[in-house]
């Protein structure tokens, strides 16, 4: 089981609750998490209900069994001053460079110096060990940039490390890669069962394994259960399903009674469900193809809240990823 | 508490305005927001107007279904537009050549944003040729306009600005780019804009420039100390690209600060309209409703929220509670049958009492209806007979928790769009029922534009209404 697990996805897939939800399901009994956010949307406080995170490892969450759950909302600035402490002990000149636009510079506008600050805080903790030698977490798991920007998220230390040719970045930067390009790490990608969530998916993980970026599972999120047979029957007759109507206590099913007015709209909902059914099989069949794991967690019908992420975390112990 | 609804946005008016110059849509990723954007531009074409769409990244579904392979940085003529009925001519001499119900069609042409070869340009006509080369090869530059944080916003800006000078187009649509956070395309502009006026250029650039006067003297050495700094900390090549890169673009740092401005100014001016578009999912509308509240803090003038993949039902008036009740009923008769033989529920619909007694579980039902049903089959009292109305029942309880389902996602959906209603009543909405598939083609971004106008002509119907 990889130690560090990377989580996108494309935007409205789900990939916060995904990547809070594995978190939950990877500290099981003594074990340590630390979920990663790095996008500064304080998504994480939101779901666990807390206020917003400071850049501060803290508990929020004990799961079943008794791991906990720790959380991090990576600041760039803050991690770019953490380096320069870290390497020269700048106090002042911090400051200093901060009141130049140094760090402004550093953090939104420089090539990738964000990103970097960004992978390598996550890195750092990956590799964190307490004083008797064991890794201060267990698992680290990274609620990550969008599909669509997350091989370059992930890649751009390769491309500082090739900018800044010496130096401690460039040190710092090719540390961060050996990390991400091993083993330890796994990239997952958040999808629905729809087209575009899907095509991106596929793109993305094309991508990923041009930039030989270790790819790990397909999660499916917001999975529906069937409530019809698929294809729906077609040899019923309509006035057969408006008696069925009337029986259930729906009003009468002669022609223009409650029940029979009911059966087009019914039968109209259940032409779309079908459509959706098929379009979903398909989608199902192309990550099929990928050749890689694939997770299907259901959807919670009244959204997420606490209860929701603890029962998404159940269901990916169950399915054994975690 | 019962909310008002909020106003319905009429986009045909909006689309048809000849003062409506250019449209942004912004808002959360995966709500259909290029999709809305590529619809809103066909509808303008069809009502006459010379639109260009300008997308950020499309999905290659998208701009197929534009009839496109692959956009680029050039905008592409769409074939297969056809005018509209019932739209207004643009200007008077052509409602009388054609009358009023065939007005010319417009023009649709699609690019997509391809951030590098728009930096390229920029660099290219704003500095003379040797200079050019010189910065589009620095390995800094490449890094740079290959796209980081801020550049692809700003890029977004910078073409608009183009689209706009060019003055060839009545309507620019504009999607806008999937951002880390809402405020980044508005802010990136003015924060590259900062960056390169700033004094962090200069200090990189030359030192020694900086303290010509007596009093700058210490802050020289604290910078010469900052950018020793700098080079210990990026290595000493990364920091002299950087300098030979700032150096070669100097002459066009004015350039672009004023061309952000121009185009920070040009998004508050009238004749621009801000389209928010949301999904009516928790995040998404409060993304929706973050977007609303800056763009209002930056005085950016809002025309409402498009509402997509909403739910509605043809049979409203079964309420989930009772069609899972009724569904109960049935699965209930299955059961008795299948434990105490055919005979039971064979009899249900042929014996007015039974068919009476479901009746009056109902709450509502019409006295009429309680009479026995006469569909006929009753002579058929056979295994096939038998088998249908088995098939029958098990359809219709499927049917009627397929309806809870949706009249649950329904109210959801009520609760979530109340919520932004309560805080941002003044917001015009257009909605656009959810479709089962993705767009394909002209003809299913057409369907989109259909279903986004519809509310606000039905709007605009009633005002005619309540005038006259």
């Amino acid at each position: 089981m990889s130690r560090f697990q990377v989580v996108s996805g494309k935007g409205g897939t789900g990939k916060t609750t995904v990547a809070a939800a594995l978190a939950l399901a990877l500290a099981t009994e003594g074990k340590r998490t630390l979920l990663v956010e790095v996008e500064g949307r304080q998504g994480i406080a939101q779901l666990f209900e807390t206020e917003a995170l400071p850049y501060e490892e803290r508990k929020i969450a004990v799961a079943p069994g008794g791991g906990e759950v720790f959380a991090l909302a990576i600041d760039a600035e803050l991690a770019l001053l953490d380096y320069l402490q870290m390497f020269y002990r700048l106090g002042s000149a911090g400051r200093a460079l901060k009141k130049l636009g140094a760090v402004d510079f550093a953090t939104t506008i420089a090539p990738g110096v964000r990103d970097v600050l960004l992978t390598g805080k996550a890195c750092e903790a990956v590799r964190r060990k307490d004083k008797r030698g064991r890794f201060a977490y267990d698992h680290v798991v990274m609620d990550a940039p969008p599909t669509g920007r997350i091989t370059r998220f992930l890649n751009v230390n390769d491309e500082v490390a090739g900018l800044a040719k010496i130096g401690p970045i460039h040190n710092q930067a090719q540390a961060v890669m050996r990390v991400l390009k091993s083993p330890q790490t796994a990239v997952h990608l958040v999808t629905l069962l729809e087209e575009m969530p899907v095509q991106e998916t596929v793109d993305g993980i094309a991508e990923l394994r041009a930039a030989a970026l270790p790819v790990g599972r397909v999660l499916v999120n917001m999975v529906r259960a069937e409530v019809l047979p698929s294809p729906v029957p077609q040899d019923v007759r309509r006035t057969d399903v408006a008696k069925a109507l009337s029986r259930a206590g729906l009003g009468g099913a002669r022609r223009g009674g409650l029940a029979e007015q009911l059966v087009d709209p019914l039968l109209e909902q259940a032409s779309q469900y079908e459509e959706r059914v098929a379009l979903e099989r398909r989608q199902r069949a192309e990550l099929t193809e990928l050749g890689l794991p694939v997770t299907e967690l259901e959807l919670l019908p009244e959204g997420i809240d606490l209860a929701g992420l603890y029962r998404l975390a159940a269901e990916l112990r169950t399915q054994g990823v975690s | 508490m019962t909310l008002d609804p909020a106003p319905a946005l009429d986009v045909d008016a909006l689309l048809d305005d000849p003062e409506t110059r250019i449209v942004v849509c912004c808002g959360a990723g995966g709500v259909g927001k290029t999709t809305t954007a590529a619809a809103l531009g066909l509808r303008a074409a069809e009502r006459g107007r010379r639109v260009v769409v300008l997308t950020i990244d499309p999905a290659r579904r998208l701009a197929q279904s534009m009839g496109i392979d692959s956009l680029d940085n050039t905008p592409r003529r769409v074939k297969g537009i056809e005018p509209v009925a019932g739209a207004e001519p643009q200007n008077g001499e052509e409602r009388e050549e054609r009358g009023a119900a065939e007005p010319a069609p417009g023009e649709l042409h699609a690019m997509m944003l391809d951030m590098k070869r728009t930096f390229d340009e920029i660099v290219e006509a704003h500095a003379d040729p040797e200079r050019a080369r010189a910065i589009l090869e620095n390995p800094f530059y490449q890094s740079l306009s290959a796209g980081f944080a801020g550049t692809q916003e700003y890029m977004a800006m910078e073409k608009l600005g183009q689209l706009r000078a060019e003055g060839d187009w009545d309507l620019i649509v504009v999607d806008t780019p999937p951002s880390r956070s809402a405020l980044d395309f508005l802010d990136a502009p003015g924060r590259l804009g900062s960056f390169l006026d700033g004094k962090f250029i200069r200090v990189l650039m030359a030192p020694a420039k900086v303290g010509g006067r007596a009093g700058m003297k210490f802050l020289n050495v604290g910078m010469s100390m900052m950018t020793g700094t700098l080079g210990k900390l990026l290595g000493g090549q990364f920091l002299r690209d950087v300098q030979t890169f700032v150096a070669a673009m100097d002459t066009m740092f004015g350039g672009f600060r004023t061309r952000a401005d121009a185009t920070y100014r040009l998004l508050q001016a009238p004749g621009t309209a801000f389209l928010v578009v949301a999904a009516p999912e928790r995040d998404a509308l409060r993304e929706a409703a973050y977007f609303v509240e800056r763009l209002a803090a930056d005085r950016m003038p809002l025309a409402g929220l498009v509402l997509n993949r909403v739910h509605d039902s043809g049979a409203a008036r079964l309420s989930a509670e009772r069609a899972l009740a009724a569904a109960e009923n049935l699965d209930e008769a299955r059961i008795v049958d299948q434990e105490g033989g055919k005979k039971a529920l064979r009899t249900t619909p042929e014996s007015p009492d039974r068919a009476a007694a479901p009746a009056e579980r109902g709450s509502e039902n019409d006295p009429r209806e309680s009479d026995s049903d006469p569909g006929g089959s009753e002579d058929d009292s056979t295994a096939a007979a038998d088998s249908s109305t088995d098939a029958a029942g098990r359809l219709a309880a499927g049917l009627l928790r397929l309806h809870a389902e949706r009249m649950q996602l329904i109210a959801r959906e009520q609760r979530t769009r109340d919520r932004f209603t309560a805080l941002h009543p003044e917001v015009a909405v257009a909605e656009v029922a959810a479709l089962p598939g993705d767009v394909h083609d002209l003809a299913g971004l057409r369907d989109i534009g259909t279903r986004l106008a519809a509310d606000g002509a039905r709007a605009a119907d009633d005002d005619d209404g309540t005038r006259s």
